[in-house]
């Protein structure tokens, strides 16, 4: 028994050291080994959580650090959730969230239930279809930018070609009708192939097997696709709402660099809002109230959604 | 003395000097907008390098996200910036919440008079509070916004004759607001050359303070006024009065009927890509471009003219642009920064700043006989100088700027509710920083 490797790990460690451990419990010993961690997790993410909620009590501001703190309640909260203008960018944050979901989860599924079918090229054309997202969302915004500019883009060349229109007749990013939609396809053209990615995972896991017995069973493709493929694929699909939800959410430098946030508020997501607040207004105890109004929103929606998710993927 | 005693004396005196240098010489670095005057300034500087010993570094920063970053920096308390040339609306905050080092005394012991820079230049980039003999900055870069036109296309005779005929006067530098449209709309959708071209580059951009920066030079000739000339911070009837409606409607006439497709988010470096690349007619901008454009093959040359932002009905005013150099007060270098700020006033240096691009405050440089016609937008650039107003310099600058951007820029851009409802709320917005600031 002396060779086991726990035995040799109890010699190689030098005496004095033995001798200190040998007092520890396991349970003193996991806590060693824990700490740092939890020591990291309290000072990144909880510690700021708490001053956060600290400060959106108050009225303090980060650009007025001689300027005395008040405690003004609730008011923050009050004042934010009876601002019309923060429901709007809620309103515009819910539209770009909903469309970009549906649209990347349809064209993701599409894409993947294609790529999963054996033919030539295949690993091209997944290579081909997964480059936007390694992009940076601050190049795609940009690139997005010429490619909707009236006189030289190439979208409204593209839409010209199909409808007939004068390509200098639309701006995409500067028409309060169209610039929803525009950020909306950006997105949709960048995340797409992540949707897509975790779609294929899912495709790739159902046994062959299932489908032979189908196939025994003489049931029709159409069948086999709402009876096993869709049920088998969705705890997939549900992940994949999960990150592009909670992504989108927070989405910030693709729609900065597009549309600023403009023309006017339409593109003005809630996370623009909130930057807005807390580093161009100096708002801080507001900006804070703002933020946790976010984060309980995010928390709270995702948790419900994992609670639905684990029942999936239980049945 | 023999010879090795001399030589002793010598070396030592060497010694002894080099070690004094090496001692004082510090490493500087100066904040500024990532633009052409920054990239002169550079060259400008290795003239103080060479005479003081001390290194310079530089931190330019485009200008979409000057603002953010720089006041990120002097409210952070960071020591990054031992000088930093800020935008003239910082000065309230600079000096109030104590990023600025007050000159005063300085300028005193070192013999720099304030009379010696143009007066709006002192009173826009270098006082706080305004008029009063305190100084937080030395007078840096002089910029005002005017107008540059495509002179070549003005002179051709079939436009003139089209445009004669169809408004009855000449086709020339407009001196009202009204004729700068008619013009912008002349031009709009033209073909020249077989391109389609248009208008009028203006600045509508969202996120900074384009948009302010381009409508205050239609408010101001209307009517507009920040607050009761006799009444401090009273807004309502001078922010949102019949002329300010009447300004803010003509803004967005113009961006409607004579601006080219997608323009919605425009500020300086849109403005004069569309210029460049012969898009428009005309140009709203900053001074600063005024070199770039002469030294542009495709529009410089003389094919382009100058003017200052024409006269409304309530007067001839200009948007201020330009900045003032502050000694950063959380800077460990002080000594050396305000040595750069010596150097820097000086009317060789600044004789010198003008010949590289950068507009000196300086008025031995811009009264000298020969500055007017030394280049082609000179004598445009003093008169646009001598019709300036700034936008607010208080403390919550910032906070009075967005507002600002989102009322008019939702009016201007997105075609929400009517002028008056714009600038009635602007008003309720500022009302309420200026509670917020223990003002009102």
């Amino acid at each position: 028994m002396t060779d086991t490797p726990i035995h040799k790990v109890a010699q190689a460690t030098p005496e004095s050291m033995a001798r200190r451990i040998r007092g520890l419990s396991d349970r003193t010993i996991a806590w060693i080994f824990v700490a740092p961690t939890i020591f990291l997790l309290l000072a990144v993410n909880i510690f700021p959580l708490i001053w956060t909620i600290r400060l959106s009590f108050t009225d303090y501001r980060v650009n007025r650090p001689n300027r005395e703190v008040e405690w003004v309640g609730l008011q923050n909260y009050e004042r934010i959730l009876s601002d019309p203008d923060i429901w709007a960018t809620m309103q515009a944050t819910a539209h770009f969230l909903i469309w970009t979901i549906v649209l990347q989860v349809l064209i993701g599924f599409a894409l993947a239930f294609l790529i999963n079918k054996k033919f030539r090229g295949n690993d091209l054309w997944t290579t081909i279809i997964v480059f936007p997202m390694m992009l940076s969302p601050a190049v795609v915004g940009n690139f997005w930018t010429f490619l909707y500019q009236p006189q030289i883009g190439l979208f409204n060349y593209v839409v010209a070609f199909v409808t007939g229109a004068d390509p200098a007749s639309f701006s995409m990013i500067g028409d309060v009708h169209l610039a929803p939609w525009a950020i909306i396809i950006a997105d949709t053209w960048m995340w797409t192939p992540f949707v897509m990615l975790i779609c294929l995972a899912g495709l790739r896991s159902i046994p062959d097997s299932i489908y032979e017995a189908a196939e025994c069973d003489r049931a029709s493709k159409w069948r086999q696709f709402w009876t096993i493929t869709v049920p088998m694929v969705l705890p997939f699909l549900m992940l994949a709402v999960l990150f592009r939800g909670i992504e989108n959410f927070k989405m910030f430098d693709l729609v900065v660099q597009l549309t600023g946030g403009g023309p006017g508020n339409t593109t003005t997501l809630t996370s623009i809002d909130l930057k807005r607040e807390a580093f161009e207004k100096w708002r801080t105890g507001y900006s804070s109230a703002y933020a946790v109004i976010l984060f309980v929103t995010v928390f709270g929606l995702a948790s419900i959604y994992v609670k639905a998710l684990n029942k999936v993927k239980e049945r | 003395m023999n010879t090795k005693h001399l030589m002793t004396a010598a070396v030592s005196a060497l010694i002894a000097g080099g070690a004094a240098t090496s001692a004082a010489a510090e490493d500087l670095t100066l904040c500024w907008a990532a633009w052409d005057p920054a990239n002169a300034l550079v060259e400008l500087s290795k003239d103080f390098e060479a005479q003081s010993g001390h290194n310079m570094s530089f931190e330019f920063v485009p200008w979409p996200n000057f603002a953010d970053r720089m006041l990120n920096e002097l409210n952070s308390g960071g020591k990054l910036c031992d000088l930093m040339i800020g935008d003239s609306q910082w000065i309230g905050a600079g000096a109030e919440n104590g990023h600025y080092v007050k000159l005063n005394d300085f300028f005193d012991a070192n013999g720099i008079d304030m009379a010696d820079f143009i007066p709006a230049t002192v009173t826009g980039y270098s006082e706080w509070p305004k008029n009063t003999p305190n100084y937080w900055a030395l007078p840096a870069f002089g910029d005002v916004v005017g107008w540059t036109y495509r002179k070549d296309w003005f002179e051709r005779p079939e436009i003139a004759a089209e445009f004669k005929d169809k408004y009855g006067r000449d086709l020339g530098v407009p001196t009202t607001l009204e004729e700068l449209k008619d013009i912008a709309q002349f031009f709009q959708g033209r073909d020249i050359d077989g391109t389609t071209v248009y208008g009028a580059a203006i600045y509508t951009e969202r996120g900074s303070e384009g948009i302010t920066m381009g409508v205050t030079n239609a408010l101001y000739n209307y009517g507009f006024l920040y607050e009761n000339p006799e009444k401090p911070y009273d807004l309502e009837g001078f922010v949102n009065s019949a002329g300010a409606v009447a300004g803010l409607e003509f803004y967005k006439e113009l961006y409607d009927t004579a601006t080219p497709p997608g323009s919605s988010n425009w500020y300086m470096g849109e403005n004069i890509d569309a210029y460049r690349s012969g898009q428009v007619a005309l140009q709203m901008n900053f001074a600063f471009i005024w070199p770039g454009v002469e030294a542009d093959p495709n529009v410089g040359g003389g094919k382009s003219g100058y003017f200052p932002n024409p006269t409304g009905p309530a007067g001839q005013f200009a948007q201020l642009g330009g900045q003032g150099i502050s000694v950063v007060a959380y800077s460990d270098k002080q000594d050396a920064a305000l040595e750069y700020i010596q150097w820097f006033a000086q009317p060789e240096i600044q004789a010198r700043w003008w010949e590289l691009g950068g507009y000196s405050a300086l008025r031995a440089v811009v009264e000298d006989p020969g500055f007017a016609s030394s280049q082609p937008y000179a004598q445009t650039f003093l008169d646009s100088m001598a019709i300036v107003k700034d936008f607010w310099a208080e403390p919550a600058y910032a906070d009075l700027l967005l507002p600002m951007q989102e009322r008019i820029h939702n009016y201007v851009i997105a075609g929400e509710g009517t002028a008056q409802d714009a600038l009635d709320g602007l008003v309720r917005d500022w009302i309420e920083v200026f509670e917020d600031e223990g003002k009102l």
